[in-house]
């Protein structure tokens, strides 16, 4: 409380009767509906005090009269969300892949709920956007293990590549070196051939020594001037695109010790229409066929 | 004085309500006149209209916040480039600053909406209850039917024009015909007549009820316009080395030996914000020289020479006190700043406004992929490009990049890349933003390093041009 007001001689106010190590306030008084404004909101205070979810207990807490609760909320807003959902999941589950693309609507939306599912199932191994890493390879390019239109990508995503499922793709590529079956000298002669297929080899001799190495062990697989071969997943030897590395050492080491990479299978995992979104998807993300 | 707090030492104290008196003179007609113009430009400008051909609106000034567009006349406001309303309230508040400087609060006085409203508001109180002495009795009499019907009467119509002034504020965004219709047929939205409201009730009660309280208690500018004003701002003063000493005089009393102040207190009873301007600068003084109208009609009456009240500068005041004469200085340091200020930030608007482009265009970089490599060897880069139709025509532009010899360009369509040009054809809808998935291609000896520069260049139409620099990435070499 103010205890001592005093008269101020030079502008004739009063002083509030606060003092702080000598220092002195005029009084210069607010009108008094501001106070009343305090008052109101004061009052609105406990409004809400009693209107929504306020004072917590131990276990439970006063749900307040309106019985609001945000969780309730939150739930129905996610169950409103699915609801509009639906419509559109239904359509792309009954509509053919290629229908899918020719719809604009449902393209949109395919490709938008694949980049979500994407991200959350495929980018841990292919990289976000599909752009690949050592041993998985990249979804933007223009090549493909196992084929790059919209069915085989389909059948891709369902069964897997040497998964558990019944239906996955499989192939095996042996291991020349750990097994035993060619020479040390053999496996670098046939690197150097390897290498030779996309006009990179240092060792002419030792290319055409490989030559041979690869027509009787490789070639079945991965075809005379190394095209590879689709329904084998056997990669194209002649091209740009290495998954686990171009340069020597990194082929010499694929002959010796083999790597046959697994990508699990999803059909039991996502909704048929998740995987038409995903096959949408990484369709579009620039290699599609 | 007597103290504020009334002797009480309450912190709290009840309003003392003002009742100005009307006056006439020079400056309650500049006044009038202000508040003419004003609440002309205010209610007629929405209904202003301006062709802009088919499928656009023809409001010559209208705020589209759904269709996220500004229309000023012939100039349209994309969110973009909501620098230009930046551009514009620097305007405001520099041109102000140059104001004070030079004239005072005349802002305050003349043109802020809060006066124009209250001297409307004021104009009708009068009307009703009559001037200042009438006013007071009618507040001290007992409740009658006749007070009541005044009363009544006097809030009616104070709702009538906060509403009309809540009605034509939200004429600035939505087309005034339409929404005129709608209003009264009631077909208006739920956010419509939520606005009206708002503003029908802001008006209300701060032209109304709060009055000089709004510019004492609530507006900042008051606080601060003292950085403005020197000594050499023309500034509504009292001339004091002329009223005083001041006192009562009688008819054919001698002027010998005393001030021009008759004490009538005549520029106290018209004060809107109801203070003696014989007390000095004050915060709550607006400015609007309605003591000055006040004070010249008693002067002339009692014969002495106007202006005891006039705007005149601090300096000047000073001086004739001393005897001399005092210079007028329109050209100080801070008059000449703010007018260079104003010079420089309208020309950079207005070249800004004048270089316009029809067309912008944006491009992000994919994140990832950062690049692909292709079969053959070659890397591609991803983009999405985005492209600004400002125009109301559907147009065709052509997308090139330089940096890159020999770069194929393709967009990414319904999900295959099919063709690859030298350049990319895109078609962009009229007043739309155009997103295009564009990729390019190019070989990898071309490249400059890990990141080559390159810019996207786009051609339209009638010279119609934008470009944008960004990077190719690639492998190390």
């Amino acid at each position: 409380m103010p205890t001592k007001i005093e008269k101020d001689s030079v502008t004739g106010q009063n002083t509030t009767g606060h003092e702080w190590d000598g220092i002195k306030e005029l009084n210069t008084p607010l009108p008094t509906w501001w106070l009343y404004v305090l008052y109101a909101t004061v009052l609105w205070s406990i409004g809400q005090f009693v209107l929504y979810p306020s004072i917590p207990g131990v276990r439970t807490y006063f749900s307040g009269v309106l019985g609001y609760s945000a969780r309730e909320e939150l739930v129905q807003k996610m169950q409103a969300a699915a609801d509009q959902k639906a419509p559109f999941l239904d359509r792309i589950r009954q509509a053919s892949l290629a229908d899918i693309r020719k719809t604009p609507e449902l393209l949109g939306y395919a490709v938008a709920g694949g980049r979500v599912a994407f991200a959350e199932n495929c980018a841990g191994c292919h990289q976000s956007g599909g752009a690949g890493a050592k041993g998985y390879p990249s979804l933007a390019d223009d090549e493909w293990l196992w084929g790059g239109n919209l069915a085989e990508i389909e059948r891709t995503i369902r069964y897997g590549i040497r998964s558990a499922h019944p239906d996955s793709r499989t192939s095996l590529m042996p291991r020349f070196g750990l097994d035993g079956v060619l020479e040390r000298d053999k496996i670098d002669d046939a690197a150097e051939f390897v290498l030779s297929l996309s006009n990179r080899a240092t060792n002419a001799d030792a290319a055409k020594r490989g030559a041979t190495v690869y027509a009787e062990n490789c070639a079945a697989c991965h075809g005379n001037a190394g095209a590879g071969q689709r329904e084998l997943g056997a990669p194209n030897l002649a091209d740009g695109i290495w998954i686990y590395g171009g340069d020597k050492a990194s082929i010499v080491k694929v002959i010796a010790e083999s790597r046959n990479g697994v990508m699990p299978a999803w059909t039991d995992r996502l909704d048929p229409a998740v995987i038409k979104m995903l096959t949408v998807y990484v369709h579009a993300l620039g290699g599609g066929e | 004085m007597a103290p504020l707090d009334g002797g009480t030492g309450s912190f709290y104290a009840t309003r003392a309500k003002v009742y100005p008196r009307a006056v006439g003179g020079f400056y309650r007609r500049i006044k009038w006149a202000f508040l003419a113009v004003l609440l002309g430009i205010y209610y007629i400008v929405p209904w202003l209209r301006w062709d802009r051909g088919p499928g656009a609106p023809d409001q010559a000034v209208l705020i589209d916040l759904p269709g996220r567009r500004a229309y000023f006349l012939w100039i349209e406001i994309w969110p973009q480039e909501v620098y230009y309303l930046s551009g514009l309230l620097i305007l405001g508040a520099v041109g102000l600053f140059l104001a004070t400087s030079l004239l005072g609060r005349v802002w305050c006085g003349y043109a802020c909406p809060q006066t124009v409203w209250t001297d409307l508001f004021m104009w009708v109180e009068r009307l009703i209850e009559g001037d200042r002495v009438q006013r007071m009795r009618l507040d001290q009499q007992p409740l009658t039917t006749a007070k009541g019907a005044r009363k009544v009467a006097k809030h009616s119509a104070w709702l009538l024009i906060s509403a009309a002034t809540g009605g034509a504020w939200v004429f600035y965004f939505i087309d005034a015909p339409t929404a005129f219709a709608e209003i009264f047929s009631g077909q208006s939205s739920v956010e419509v007549y939520f606005f009206i409201g708002l503003f029908t009730a802001t008006t209300y009660l701060l032209a109304g009820w709060a009055r000089e309280q709004v510019c004492t208690y609530m507006c900042p500018w008051p606080r601060f316009q003292a950085a403005m004003l020197d000594v050499h701002s023309l500034v509504v003063t009292y001339r004091d080395y002329r009223g005083e000493k001041r006192g009562k005089h009688k008819q054919g009393e001698t002027w010998e030996g005393r001030g021009d102040c008759v004490d009538c207190r005549a520029c106290v009873v018209v004060c809107p914000t109801g203070i003696d301007i014989r007390d000095g600068q004050q915060l709550e003084c607006i400015g609007c020289g309605l003591c000055a109208d006040a004070c010249d009609e008693i002067m002339d009456r009692v014969g002495r020479p106007r202006g005891l009240i006039a705007f005149d500068t601090l300096a000047n005041v000073s001086a004739a006190g001393r005897g001399e004469t005092g210079r007028y200085r329109v050209l100080r340091p801070r008059t000449i700043a703010y007018g260079l200020l104003l010079l420089v930030v309208g020309a950079v608007m207005a070249v800004a406004l004048a270089m316009r482009a029809d067309v912008e265009l944006t491009v992000l970089r994919d994140r990832s992929p950062l690049f692909v490599t292709l079969a053959d060897g070659a890397i591609r880069n991803g983009y999405t490009v985005k492209v600004l139709n400002k125009t109301r025509q559907l147009q065709a532009y052509r997308l090139t990049v330089d940096g890159l010899p020999g770069a194929r360009l393709a967009i990414v369509g319904d999900g295959s890349i099919t063709d690859d040009q030298a350049h990319a054809s895109l078609e962009v809808k009229p007043d739309a933003v155009g997103t295009f998935r564009v990729t390019v291609r190019a070989e990898r000896r071309q490249l400059a390093g890990e990141a080559t520069d390159v810019r996207f260049r786009l051609e339209g139409d009638n010279d119609a041009r934008a470009s944008q620099a960004t990077v190719f990435l690639g492998p190390k070499p």
